[in-house]
């Protein structure tokens, strides 16, 4: 049952979930979760257009599609904000909903072009981790790696400019390129997961291990450690699941093992119901007895 | 030597003017309070002190030079709301932010940093809560561990926005003790300040600011009743009916 392959995929995904946990913790503290999850959608229009471009369903080639657009969707964000009335939650709506329609009109034509019947590009919809070949593999591994190895490089220095950009500002940090690679980072967790999330859901594996984690801590490090704890099981387990039925998408299975676990934790953590119905019970007994 | 020079300085939010044509010269050593009504520029000012603001003309030269944030002359001390205290972080975490610009980038604090942070968060009553998450600090703590983190990045030059704004008596006392015995190691320090009543007894120096530099000085010349008129205007007329001219003049 557990092919080697399968090890492989899985160990993939695990990596995947793990540099998803740690850059959705600084994005989702820098409360631009939404952005990810319009960058996300904004890959699709990139996939599209580079296999209409170059007629090959090389991995390398669409990616870079999907950078383009994704980067593309949240320059629009940034601008839209910063140089109209129009607040930031509208300004994610209005992009993330043109960037996909866009998506989905250059997808229908890919499938009714000759080559649309193989192309297999309605997989990065909802993430398809078995059909990775091992030259994708390599590419999510070597992308993962980067992106956890990046990110505790800048872990000190994120943590400032997130919770105090005008102090960072005046101590002589290099405030915008430290964003700017932020938000490079956040694209890349994006486009090294669509293959195997999918686009739609590729949000949800910056999102929900770092609300999650944050459940549990009141320390920056721990909850990044349990952010990408939790990404890494939720995707390791995803695909597991995933693979014991023929035909089921790997995207939403690893997004109901991630909310599994949120809900656990919205339910037994120090910051969750059920202590704090404890708390109340003990406080109220307090009451009687004095 | 001047701690703050500022020629013709002009800052402007999209098609408003904030301030205009703004100039002082402060010597060093000082206790600043910059006082004016709400929305004279005040934070506008600071911020474009401390090179915040991209739309600005004029010149400010801090200690007879152009501000090189990374001299790290200059200890900033925000508005408490200015960020999210929800973040998961401990009150002696944020002191060592203050650290940071000494401790370079990639690196991480070494054990002096983390010795001079705690001797920060002393400094201010608060060692007890050094571990504390920064989201169960009252405000008056709050305040107190943004001072600490400004302590601890052993600046020359202080610039505070409204650190009183919501503080209990016990914590003003402390911050302006801190204040003054900085002074006292020739040090200068700029606060946004709101209460007349106490700018006498807390500050040698005093800029008076409405959209413009209306006087600065000494305190003793500055803040007169003739130079508060001109700088509230009309709301003047109803603290002196309530307070008495005299009792803050």
């Amino acid at each position: 049952m557990l092919s080697g392959n399968l090890l492989w995929v899985m160990l993939g995904t695990m990596l995947l979930g793990t540099a998803a946990g740690i850059t959705g913790t600084f994005s989702f503290l820098q409360k631009q979760s939404l952005v990810g999850d319009a960058a996300a959608h904004a890959a699709l229009p990139g996939i599209a257009i580079a296999f209409l471009l170059t007629g090959q369903k090389d991995l390398p080639i669409l990616i870079v599609g999907a950078a383009i657009t994704s980067a593309l969707s949240v320059y629009c964000i940034q601008w839209i904000v910063a140089f109209s009335k129009i607040k930031a939650d509208a300004a994610i709506g209005l992009v993330l909903t043109v960037f996909f329609g866009i998506g989905v009109v250059f997808l229908t034509v890919v499938n009714h072009s000759p080559l649309g019947n193989q192309s297999g590009l309605n997989d990065f919809i909802f993430g398809k981790a078995a059909t990775m070949t091992k030259v994708d593999l390599a590419w999510l591994f070597i992308s993962a790696t980067i992106i956890i190895i990046v990110s505790l490089l800048f872990y000190k220095e994120w943590k400032l400019l997130i919770f105090d950009p005008v102090y960072a500002r005046g101590i002589g940090l290099p405030v915008e390129a430290l964003k700017a690679i932020l938000t490079v980072l956040i694209v890349l967790t994006i486009v090294t997961g669509i293959q195997s999330v999918g686009v739609i859901l590729m949000s949800a594996l910056l999102i929900i291990p770092a609300v999650s984690a944050r459940l549990w801590t009141i320390k920056l490090s721990s909850m990044l450690i349990l952010s990408a704890a939790i990404g890494g099981i939720s995707g390791m387990l995803g695909t597991f699941i995933s693979s014991m039925r023929t035909g089921l998408s790997t995207g939403p299975i690893i997004v109901l093992v991630a909310s599994s676990i949120f809900f656990i934790s919205y339910l037994i953590s120090p910051a969750g119901r059920l202590n704090k119905y404890l708390r109340k019970i003990q406080f109220r007994k307090q009451g009687e007895v004095g | 030597m001047y701690a703050l020079t500022v020629e013709n300085l002009s800052v402007a939010y999209d098609k408003k003017i904030v301030l205009e044509n703004a100039n002082v010269t402060v010597p060093t050593g000082r206790l600043v309070a910059i006082i004016g009504p709400n929305g004279a520029g005040k934070s506008t000012f600071l911020k474009a002190i401390l090179n915040q603001l991209p739309n600005k003309v004029g010149k400010i030269e801090i200690l007879g030079k152009l501000f090189d944030p990374k001299s790290l002359v200059v200890g900033y001390v925000p508005q408490r709301n200015a960020v999210d205290w929800d973040f998961p972080t401990n009150a002696l975490d944020i002191v060592l932010m203050g650290r940071y610009g000494h401790t370079g980038l990639f690196k991480r604090p070494s054990k002096q940093d983390k010795q001079l942070a705690m001797e920060a968060l002393e400094s201010v009553g608060m060692q007890e809560f050094a571990e504390r998450s920064i989201g169960q600090l009252s405000g008056g703590q709050q305040q107190r561990v943004f001072l600490a983190r400004a302590l601890a990045q052993n600046a020359t030059i202080y610039f505070l926005d409204e650190p009183f704004a919501g503080v209990d008596a016990a914590t003003e006392k402390t911050i302006i003790d801190i204040l003054k015995s900085l002074k006292a190691q020739g040090k200068s320090i700029f606060v946004v300040h709101h209460d007349l009543q106490t700018v006498k007894e807390y500050f040698d120096y005093t800029i008076l600011l409405n959209k413009t530099i209306l006087a600065s000085g000494v305190t003793e010349d500055v803040f007169t009743p003739q130079q508060l008129q001109k700088t509230y205007g009309g709301k003047l007329f109803m603290m002196q009916e309530t307070l008495g001219a005299n009792n803050i003049c």
